[in-house]
C-alpha cells in the first residue's frame, strides 16, 4: 500500500510505502519530543512509551476481532504514529490510565470501528485528545513548569515524572502551572501589557519554553516538507489563517488582544499545523482544498482560543474541519487533463 | 424532533401494515412479545425516541424512571386508541391519538410529581416530552389502531419493556463508565429500602465526563446496536447451517434411493 502522489512523476520514489511515511513522520517529531523532554522533564517520554504499548495492543486485538491480518497492519506503523502524536499532545504529568484511555479510544473508536487505516473520517489522535479533554479537564490542562523550577532551569527528575504518572506523587500541583494560553485566557479585565507583567503563566521563561517547543516542531515539519511527505499548502494555510485573524483582532483591539506572534508560537499551533492538520486520510486532497481546509483550521483555532471554553483549540478545530473536508474536496476538484472545466457540484441527470 | 421523525414514522407504519394484517386475523401473542423486546425493539431497531434515550440515560435510576413512565403511557395510549379505533375518521386520527397520548403523559407527570418528586425534577422537561416520543405515536398508528384491545395492550407493554430495557442497559453502561457506580440514588424511585442498593464498582474513580454527557450515549447506543446486529448475524448463520444440513441429508436420501 503506498500513498498516492498528486504531482508527477509518480514513480519518483518507488518502495516508499505507508510504513516508510509513518516512520518518517515519527522521526520528524523527535526535535519536538527532545525539546519537550528537556523543558518539561521525562513525563512526555514515559507517556510516549505507555501510548505506544497501548496502541499496539489495541490495534492487534481489534485487527484480530475484525479478522484482518495482524502482522501486516501492525507493520505499517500507523497505530504507533497515532500513539506518538497523542502522547506528544498530552501534558507530561498525566496519570498512566489517562494516556491508555486516550490511545484506546483513538484506535478503537476513531480508527478501527470505521474500518482501519485510510477509512477514518477524523484524525484518530485528535479524537482521543478531544475525548480526554472533555472527560478529564483538570489533569489535561496541568502542565509541568513551576516558577522556581523554570527560573532554576530545572525540571522534574525522571523518578518524579514516573511518580506523577503512576500516581504516587502527592504534590503534583507544585510542579504545574498554566500554559501561556491558559493564563492569557484567564486574564480577564487586565489589558495585555499588565497581563504579561503580572500573571505567573505569562512570564518570560514560560513563554520562551513554548516558543522553543513550537520552533522544534517547525523544524520537524520542514523536514517533512523536504521529504515531500506533506505539501506546504496545509501548514502554511493554518498558520496564515491564524495569523490573519489574530492580526485583525490585534489591530482593532490593541490593548487587550494578544499579538499574532503569541498565537502562532504558543500552544499546539506548529504541532497542529505540520503534524495534525496534514494527516493524509482525514484532510483535503486537492491543493486548493488544502488551502481552504488549513485556513479554516487557523481561524477556528483563534475562535476557540479566544471565545471558547478551552485554552487551546487545535484538536477541536481539526476535528471540525475534518467534518468539512469531503465537502471542500467536492468543490475544489482540479481540472482534469483534457477537460475544459473542472467538475463542480452535483449534476443530476447528466453523466457525472 | 417530532415533526421530522413523524414523517419517517408514517412510512415505517405503512411498512408494518402488511406485517400486522396477519395479526388482525388471529393475534399472535408470542410474536408480539418477540417483536417488542428483540426483533422490532423501539430503541435498537426502530431508533425511535432517541431524544430521551440520549438525554436521560446518565444513570440507571433516571433510565428506569423515564422507561417506566414511557411504558405506562404506551400501554394506556395503546388501549385507548384500540378502543376508539372504529369510531375515529381517518382524517383526524393523528390529532386524536396525540391528544390521548398527551393526556396520559400529563397523568404520569402529575403522578411522578406527587410520589417521586426528586426524580421528577431530575428528569425535568423529558417527562412532558414523552408526548413527542415517536415510538408511542408509531405504535398507536401502526398497531393499536388496527388491533383489538388485548393484543394492543400487550404490544404497548412489550414495546415499553423493550425500550426500558435498552434505556436501563445504556444507563448502567454510562453510570459505570462515568462514575464507577451502579444503581446509585435508587431511593428516588423505590423508596427508603433502596438506599443501600448503590454498588461502588470502582472506588476512588475519576468521573469520566464524556460518558455522562450525551456524546457518550451515542457511542453506547452504537455499541448496543452493533451487539444486536452481531447476535442477529450469528442467528442467521446458524439458520443457514441448519438448512444446509437438512438439504445435504435429503440429497443423500435421494441418491441412495
Amino acid at each position: 500500500m503506498a500513498l498516492l502522489r498528486i504531482s508527477s512523476p509518480h514513480t519518483q520514489r518507488p518502495g516508499h510505502r505507508t510504513a516508510w511515511i509513518m516512520q518518517m513522520v515519527i522521526l520528524a517529531t523527535i526535535p519536538g519530543l527532545a525539546v519537550q523532554t528537556w523543558l518539561f522533564g521525562y513525563g512526555t517520554l514515559i507517556n510516549l512509551i505507555i501510548a505506544c504499548i497501548t496502541a499496539v495492543v489495541f490495534e492487534a486485538v481489534l485487527l484480530k476481532a475484525r479478522q484482518r491480518s495482524v502482522a501486516f497492519f501492525l507493520k505499517d506503523y500507523s497505530a504507533l504514529l497515532t500513539a506518538v502524536l497523542l502522547a506528544l499532545a498530552l501534558p507530561p504529568s498525566v496519570p498512566w490510565w489517562l494516556t491508555a484511555t486516550g490511545v484506546g479510544v483513538a484506535i478503537v473508536f476513531a480508527k478501527q470501528v470505521y474500518g482501519g487505516l485510510g477509512n477514518n473520517p477524523f484524525n484518530p489522535a485528535m479524537v482521543g485528545y478531544a475525548i480526554l479533554l472533555v472527560s478529564f479537564p483538570v489533569p489535561m490542562t496541568q502542565w509541568v513548569g513551576a516558577q522556581s523550577l523554570i527560573d532554576a532551569g530545572a525540571t522534574p527528575s525522571f523518578s518524579q515524572s514516573l511518580q506523577a504518572i503512576f500516581g504516587t506523587l502527592p504534590t503534583i500541583d507544585s510542579y504545574t502551572m498554566a500554559t501561556p494560553l491558559d493564563a492569557f485566557k484567564h486574564a480577564e479585565g487586565l489589558d495585555r501589557s499588565s497581563a504579561f507583567d503580572t500573571i505567573l503563566g505569562l512570564n518570560e521563561a514560560n513563554l520562551t519554553n513554548w516558543i522553543s517547543v513550537n520552533l522544534a516542531y517547525l523544524v520537524g515539519g520542514l523536514f517533512l516538507l523536504k521529504l515531500r511527505i506533506i505539501t506546504w499548502h496545509t501548514p502554511v494555510a493554518v498558520l496564515a489563517g491564524l495569523a490573519a485573524i489574530s492580526s485583525v483582532f490585534f489591530l482593532t483591539d490593541l490593548s487587550h488582544a494578544a499579538t499574532p506572534w503569541f498565537h502562532i508560537t504558543s500552544g499546539a499551533a506548529m504541532f497542529g499545523a505540520f503534524f495534525i492538520a496534514t494527516d493524509p486520510v482525514s484532510s483535503c486532497t486537492s491543493n486548493r482544498g488544502k488551502l481552504v481546509y488549513g485556513a479554516g483550521i487557523g481561524i477556528l483555532i483563534y475562535i476557540i482560543r479566544t471565545w471558547g471554553g478551552y485554552p487551546d483549540g487545535v484538536a477541536f478545530a481539526v476535528l471540525l474541519m475534518n467534518f468539512a473536508a469531503p465537502l471542500i474536496d467536492h468543490y475544489t476538484q482540479p481540472r482534469a487533463y483534457g477537460h475544459k472545466k473542472a467538475k463542480k457540484g452535483l449534476k443530476f441527470g447528466g453523466d457525472n | 424532533m417530532s415533526e421530522e421523525t413523524l414523517s419517517t414514522e408514517n412510512t415505517s407504519a405503512i411498512d408494518t401494515v402488511a406485517e400486522d394484517s396477519k395479526a388482525k386475523v388471529s393475534p399472535n401473542y408470542a410474536e408480539i412479545v418477540y417483536n417488542g423486546i428483540w426483533k422490532n425493539n423501539p430503541a435498537l431497531v426502530q431508533l425511535l425516541g432517541l431524544c430521551p434515550l440520549l438525554a436521560v440515560t446518565s444513570t440507571v435510576v433516571n433510565a428506569i424512571g423515564l422507561g417506566l413512565a414511557t411504558m405506562v403511557v404506551l400501554i394506556g395510549s395503546n388501549i385507548a386508541v384500540s378502543l376508539i379505533r372504529n369510531y375515529v375518521a381517518d382524517a383526524v386520527r393523528l390529532p386524536a391519538f396525540v391528544m390521548i397520548i398527551a393526556s396520559f403523559t400529563t397523568c404520569i407527570e402529575l403522578i411522578m410529581q406527587a410520589y417521586t418528586y426528586e426524580l421528577y425534577q431530575i428528569l425535568g422537561i423529558f417527562i412532558p416530552l414523552i408526548v413527542t416520543n415517536c415510538a408511542i405515536l408509531g405504535r398507536a398508528d401502526a398497531f393499536a389502531s388496527r388491533n383489538p384491545v388485548l393484543p394492543s395492550a400487550l404490544d404497548g407493554f412489550m414495546m415499553g419493556l423493550g425500550f426500558m430495557i435498552i434505556l436501563s442497559v445504556l444507563g448502567g453502561m454510562r453510570e459505570l463508565i462515568g462514575q464507577g457506580t451502579l444503581f446509585s440514588d435508587m431511593q428516588l424511585l423505590f423508596g427508603e429500602s433502596a438506599l443501600n442498593w448503590k454498588l461502588t464498582v470502582f472506588s476512588n474513580y475519576p468521573d469520566v465526563l464524556f460518558a455522562i454527557l450525551p456524546p457518550g450515549a451515542f457511542i453506547g447506543l452504537g455499541l448496543l446496536i452493533a451487539l444486536k446486529n452481531h447476535f442477529d448475524e450469528r442467528e442467521k448463520e446458524r439458520d443457514r447451517a441448519r438448512k444446509a444440513g437438512q438439504k445435504t441429508e435429503s440429497r443423500r436420501v435421494r441418491v441412495t434411493g
